[in-house]
């Protein structure tokens, strides 16, 4: 559940985003995260809310755990705990 | 690298750079090799112990190095009497709405699942601002049995600063991290030479928040990430501490954290919340260690909204195998799940006897699904 989920960021509207999830299309809140995101950013996303900016460098690496966990579908834990990340966005 | 065996595959994206794992691999070994008692290294969060069992890094480490989970499963340490409490407030009538695996965890007599079957109304949600908008569409009380550390409970203190409808509460059983790393360092039978932190928690308190731990306790504490790189740099990080006898906070997450955090965050959480005392399940009264509603937000605060006085538990619903659940000394580092007796026997993720068998972060479920020692063929 501490792992979080990286999104991209599509539109900004005020304290609410709208997030690509491996083409999900997700809203989440932007209250808790310090950095200012706009649309084309990475961020890391945990119960709905962004926690925080994912470095420009650092988006491939990051993406490509996920994309080796979810390959597993749900019967794995760790993509079951992300899938989870993902339905926290309405 | 082949298959793993539980069947998993374990392409090269996973470990991308199979090269600096076999690098790390070697110094840690290298720096154990002289150790004269195995170096025991404590990490506190689900998400690791997941990573750990997942990717079977246990199985690249020497046996000079253990590595054990603490209390970092939320689920698994929320206390009885907290789960008493929704279950007392969703006989009220109240809706009572939860993470999915808090959903599941026995209280005294019953756990929120069951008295669902009874007729409460209590629904799974995936994030706090999920209660919140139950509370908006709903006309009755809506409470949101909160769970989580300290990177959940700022989502949390997020909802209650949102202007949130008069029919909205939280049941907090937020837990914060630093203070029970001080408890289980002070445990008798517990031998913690390092400390592994959960990167994604120091991203909201910065590392820094360690330092007074360390000074404290004189043991070493390094902030890691959740790929097995991160893991194992981290551990190469707290190895060569331990080994150096050297006491220190290093950072092995700099891609997320910093010493200072998420300083908005932190304010969120500090507005809402202040810690206190109190029981966590199976370990020990940890001082600091609950996350509970200030008094400025008690119209938001399920305890001064509900009647918490708890169903007294029939005889015959108390049930005698819990009595033999060892999750408390597995989270606080003396055994581990291969300890008990239950283990997979009459205990499984389809029928949990203890909290630790019922949560995703909780290491019986973890071991059980991936096994606790896998060994990786290269
Ligand atoms: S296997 Fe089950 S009974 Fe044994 S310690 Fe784990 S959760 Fe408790």
């Amino acid at each position: 559940m501490c792992l979080g989920v990286p999104g991209k960021i599509m539109a900004v509207d005020g304290q609410c985003a709208t997030v690509d999830f491996w083409g999900v299309k997700r809203q989440i809140l932007l209250t808790v995260v310090d950095q200012e995101v706009k649309a084309g950013d990475y961020v890391l996303v945990h119960v709905g809310f962004a926690i925080k900016k994912i470095p420009q460098s650092e988006i491939a690496e990051t993406l490509s755990f996920y994309d080796g966990l979810l390959k597993q579908g749900d019967r794995d834990l760790m993509a079951s705990d992300v899938a989870d990340e993902m339905k926290a966005s309405s | 690298m082949t298959e793993n065996l539980t069947g998993a595959g374990f392409g090269r994206l996973e470990f991308r750079d199979p090269e600096r794992i076999a690098a790390l691999r070697k110094k840690i070994s290298q720096l154990c090799r002289n150790v004269k008692k195995p170096i025991s290294i404590m990490h506190v969060c689900g998400s690791h112990e997941q990573s750990i069992a997942r990717f079977g890094l246990r199985s690249l480490l020497p046996p000079e190095l253990n590595v054990i989970m603490g209390p970092g499963c939320p689920v698994c340490i929320t206390d009885v009497p907290e789960v008493d409490e929704a279950i007392a407030i969703a006989r009220q009538g109240a809706i009572v709405a939860t993470f999915g695996d808090m959903f599941r965890v026995p209280g005294s007599c019953f756990s929120l699942e069951q008295v669902k079957a009874q007729g409460a109304d209590v629904r799974v949600v995936y994030s706090p601002s999920e209660a919140l908008k139950l509370a908006l569409e709903s006309k009755g009380e809506v409470v949101f049995f909160a769970s989580g550390f300290e990177t959940t409970a700022v989502a949390t203190a997020a909802v209650v600063l949102a202007n949130p409808p008069a029919n909205f509460s939280v049941l907090s059983a937020h837990k914060y991290i630093p203070p029970v790393m001080e408890i289980v360092a002070e445990m008798p039978g517990t031998r913690v030479e390092g400390f592994l932190a959960a990167g994604h928690a120091a991203t909201i308190t910065g590392w820094g928040v360690f330092e007074r731990f360390v000074s404290r306790h004189k043991i070493p504490v390094v902030t890691g990430g959740f790929e097995p790189l991160d893991v194992l740099a981290a551990l190469a990080a707290l190895v060569e501490l331990v080994v150096a006898g050297e006491a220190a906070v290093e950072n092995a997450y700099p891609r997320c954290c910093t010493k200072e955090g998420n300083l908005a965050a932190q304010k969120l959480l500090w507005e809402v919340f202040e810690s206190e005392g109190g029981m966590w399940r199976g370990i020990a009264h940890v001082p600091n260690g609950n996350l509970r509603l200030r008094s400025r937000y008690r119209s938001f605060d399920s305890r001064q909204r509900f009647d918490l006085t708890p169903d007294l538990c029939q005889e015959d619903s108390l049930q005698p195998l819990t009595l033999e659940c060892i999750c408390g000394n597995i989270m606080a580092g003396i055994q581990s799940p291969k300890d008990c007796r239950l283990f997979g026997m009459e205990c499984t993720p389809q029928s949990p006897v203890g909290a630790c068998m019922v949560s995703a972060e909780g290491t019986c479920k973890i071991w059980h699904e991936y096994g606790g020692h896998l060994i990786i063929a290269e």
